[in-house]
């Protein structure tokens, strides 16, 4: 992991760039520490991917193809034709900048190429170059410049620091958003082998083993039993999840991180506690075993492959629909991309909660709800009981993860679940919530761990507004709906605001959750004591301490003699 | 450069329409055959550019969507910035179109040490919305050079227009919000350092060629006071294809006239083709309704799977050794 310098050299910078020199005969630094390690080629062969050769970014040699230019102007052509919001991004732009300064990158860097106009721009100028007549006529006088490695490496560096959050297309006055830009520049340079580590591995990952962290049946079904231990010394019940089962009534997707690592773990124990708890007729599978979809930072087709396992599984057992987990990105591949790609899921029936009895209109064709949507419900239906004093160790903020705010609109369902299970709810500022969240900065394969200070940079806007709720409100609890948030925001919290921990609202949900009459949990989903224990046993002892203190005033009133005590 | 190069260019317009018409008469040529030249341009530029666009596919449903989506009756849908029906799109393209409503929420960052600040910026939507309303209704109000008898609702609008009652010639309000609209866009590139840094020439060359237009045509209203009369003879003429000659109206008209013409001829291949290009947009004009009703892509292919078969061939195994079921039904394509 590479040494991030301190806070105080990385807020040096200004967000009024030297701009002294135009922007086009300004050369790429490649820094350390600002870029992911090169994709491996082992990685690329999996999936069938071009190119892939052993490199380097910091080498001056990249080991690219002799005919590089024509592949990627080609594809440029290509995609042209295929995609309207590339065509129309690249013609519409009047540079305005009203999304300059809209980009945590830009907030956290004052790098003026990672303003989005600016990064765009780094494809337009190609664009203009051989795509247009007043390009081929002026060149550098309408703003083309010809497509030379160095170009290409400024691409790589700079479509590697965006994490397609579209928080500038929520202000650009035509919509056009970067993520779109950042997703053709990214599939251009696929086409030459340049992808990171970070990401194709994850790809490679999926595509054999169905989840990005390579886990293979037996150890998925291992670390789910291991959860539900730690579970059952929580709650004291004994819960049997079920795997790859035909017939199940639902078939249910989490993003991998979530069964694997702290703490998306304890967010994952609060989904199988509440489906415990419903008598949920559903099952994991280990084939489709990944939400989150990381090649859909490489190209359409390897997004769309590594998706259509989610269907496919869905068909074989047989299941009525789909619930999916608190993930991001796998939900914006889930509303605006899954359908289109592999569906239509006419083999399933439209989301029923059987429950409540809720059929889902809004997912009438992808036949898949969130879970927060699942839960709101049953909490709107007063099928939950909870006890909110549970999480009153916990001071909550709430962070939009941007593909649920800009690419879907699940703003309210969070929010009105955390109202019902929590007592100390308290917002972000306005700017920095809901359809203008800002990113954790580590999102769209960046949170790999060479890359840190861009992380620690990318994500210091989101980092300040949480330090402000912690001054004024002493929030000590970020919670989300994102495992690349949960993923990412320790070390982001470690960094700017220690002290704060990172929840899925799904934790907090078990943490509150009465499941009996019998239910007097000591523990919450971390095996911390819970606020009620806490009390409980400072008042055990604080009795005590008074029995105490009463017994040897009594003792000394009766003057005892030496050697009584005993 | 990306100034100076530009402010030459339509100053150099400017004289070449000003010495051909003034000393060298040529008014056919500026009063006719740029005209019309200029308007065909203009309009096959359009159709030329639409027509790529439109070609060119939609694959993916992508609106942005800027505030609570359709799930819940009892959770209010944010019906306008998160539609979710053609309803929604139409007033949130109306609102876009015509209230620039993604500027409006514009704000600003600042920063301080290590801290954060966010303030409202409205400027740059003030100064848009003072530039493309003016630019509207002096476009509609020239309507009354080009159809005889005047509508009504030009004739309101013209009176509107000169409510202030200022001099004589009356006063337009939207000749001096333009000018001011333009200036301030101008200006903005200019003292916005961030601004100025993305600003290209082709960014100075169309507020130049607007202030241009603009200025020449305030000058011909009150400095030189043109004979409307006239001007809506040849105008009446050139839109109904019987021109008259145009050789007595004033060189300032002719100079107008070029650089509008030139603005038609540029327009299609510039950046300008923001305007139409908005209607075009994929992250604004479709609903977000993905989830409910399926979107098509022309193109979809069908792709290299890894199949469960083929999955449960390589772990079936280690599958088995955890209990897991192995699923009868599925033969590997493998084996």
């Amino acid at each position: 992991m590479a040494k991030v310098p301190p806070e105080k050299e990385l807020v040096s910078y200004s967000l009024k760039p030297d701009t002294t020199a135009e922007w086009m005969d300004t050369p790429t630094e490649f820094r350390e520490g600002m870029f992911c390690h090169a994709a491996k080629p082992k990685d690329l062969e999996t999936v069938d991917f071009p190119f892939p050769h052993k490199w380097s970014p910091s080498d001056e040699d990249w080991g690219l193809p002799e005919n590089w230019k024509e592949i990627i102007l080609d594809g440029m052509k290509d995609r042209l034709d295929k995609y309207r919001s590339f065509r129309l991004f690249m013609d519409v732009c009047v540079r305005c900048g009203a999304c300059a300064d809209k980009c945590h990158f830009f907030m956290g860097t004052g790098d003026p190429k990672n303003m989005p106009v600016l990064r765009a721009e780094l494809l337009r100028s190609i664009y203009r170059r051989y795509f247009t007549t007043s390009g081929k006529l002026f060149g550098k006088l309408v703003g083309a410049r010809d497509l030379t490695e160095d170009v290409l490496k400024e691409w790589w560096y700079y479509f590697f620091q965006c994490t397609e959050c579209r928080r500038c297309s929520a202000f650009c006055p035509y919509g056009i958003d970067q993520a779109e830009i950042t997703i053709m520049g990214r599939e251009l340079i696929n086409l030459l082998g340049l992808n990171t580590e970070w990401i194709s591995g994850p790809v490679a990952n999926c595509y054999m083993k169905g989840n990005h962290v390579g886990l293979e049946p037996q150890t998925i079904v291992s670390n789910i039993e291991f959860l539900m231990e730690d579970l059952e010394d929580i709650t004291g019940k004994h819960i049997e999840p079920s795997f790859n089962r035909k017939g199940a009534e639902i078939l249910f997707v989490v993003p991998s991180g979530d069964y694997y690592a702290d703490p998306g773990i304890y967010t994952f124990m609060g989904y199988l506690l509440l489906f415990d708890h419903l008598g949920l007729d559903y099952t994991l599978s280990t084939y489709a075993s990944e939400g989150g979809n990381f090649g859909f930072f490489t190209t359409n087709e390897m997004a769309k492959r590594l998706n259509s396992k989610i269907y496919a599984e869905a068909k074989r057992l047989g299941v009525k629909w789909i619930l999916g987990g608190e993930c991001g990105h796998m939900w914006r591949v889930m509303n605006q991309y899954m359908d289109t790609w592999n569906g239509p899921a006419d083999f399933l029936e439209v989301p029923k909660s059987p429950i409540t009895g809720t059929v889902f209109e809004n997912a009438a064709s992808t036949k898949m709800i969130h879970i927060t949507e699942f839960t709101a419900d049953l909490i709107y239906h007063n099928k939950l009981k909870f006890d909110k004093s549970r999480n009153d160790h916990l001071v909550v903020t709430y962070h939009d993860s941007c593909n649920t705010a800009r690419a879907m609109g699940l703003l309210e369902e969070p929010r009105y679940i955390l109202k019902a299970i929590c007592n100390n709810f308290y917002e972000m500022p306005e700017e920095t919530i809901r359809e203008k969240t800002l990113c954790c900065g580590s999102g769209s394969g960046l949170n790999a761990g060479e890359d840190m200070e861009l992380r620690m940079r990318g994500g210091f806007p989101r980092a300040e507004a949480v330090r402000e709720v912690r001054d004024k409100y002493g929030v000590n609890t970020l919670t989300n709906i994102c495992a690349i948030d949960r993923a990412s925001f320790p070390a982001l919290m470690d960094y700017w605001v220690p002290g704060v921990r990172v929840a899925g609202v799904h934790e907090l949900v078990a943490n509150a959750l009465i499941l009996d009459e019998n239910d007097d949990r000591q523990l919450d989903m971390r095996m911390e004591e819970l606020p009620s224990a806490v009390a409980k046993r400072e008042a055990e002892a604080a009795r005590a301490a008074e029995e105490a203190a009463k017994a040897a005033e009594a003792q000394s009133d009766g003057e005892p003699k030496e050697g009584d005590a005993e | 450069m990306k100034v100076v190069g530009p402010l030459i260019v339509v100053l150099a317009l400017v004289g070449i329409a000003w010495c051909c018409t003034e000393y060298l008469h040529w008014y056919a040529l500026f009063g006719l055959v740029i005209p019309y030249v200029a308007f065909a341009l203009f309009i096959i530029g359009l159709i030329v550019r639409i027509v790529r666009w439109a070609r060119s596919a939609v694959p993916f449903r992508i609106p942005t969507t800027c505030g609570q989506q359709k799930s819940f009756s009892w959770i209010k849908q944010a019906k306008l910035d998160n539609p979710s029906s053609k309803a929604g799109v139409f007033g949130r393209m109306v609102l876009e179109v015509l209230t620039f409503r993604s500027l409006f929420r514009n704000n600003k960052v600042e920063k301080r040490d290590s801290k954060l600040g966010y303030t409202s910026a409205k400027w740059l939507f003030i100064g848009a919305l003072l530039f493309h309303w003016s630019m509207l209704i002096i476009i509609l109000r020239h309507m009354r050079l080009v159809l005889d008898p005047v509508p009504q609702f030009f004739q309101i609008l013209e009176q509107a227009d000169g409510f202030l009652q200022i001099g004589l010639p009356l006063l337009y309000i939207s000749d001096v919000l333009i000018v001011v609209g333009l200036g301030f866009l101008l200006a903005r590139r200019f003292a916005i350092k961030k601004v100025r840094y993305i600003s290209l020439s082709v960014d100075f060359f169309p507020l130049f060629l607007l202030l241009g237009i603009a200025i020449s045509g305030i000058i011909m209203r009150y400095g030189f006071r043109v004979d409307v009369a006239g001007v809506k003879e040849v105008m009446l003429g050139l839109v109904t294809f019987h021109p008259v000659p145009a050789d007595q109206l004033s060189t300032i008209l002719f100079v107008h006239l070029f650089l509008v013409c030139t603005l038609m001829v540029y327009f299609p291949w510039s950046k300008l083709m923001h305007a139409p290009g908005v209607f075009f947009s994929p992250t604004r004009n479709l609903a977000n309704n993905s989830r409910a009703v399926r979107h098509v892509n022309p193109w979809n292919y069908p792709v290299k799977v890894h199949t469960y078969a083929e999955y449960q061939e390589e772990y079936g195994e280690k599958m088995k050794s955890v209990g897991l079921p192995l699923d009868p039904e599925v033969v590997s394509t493998n084996g």
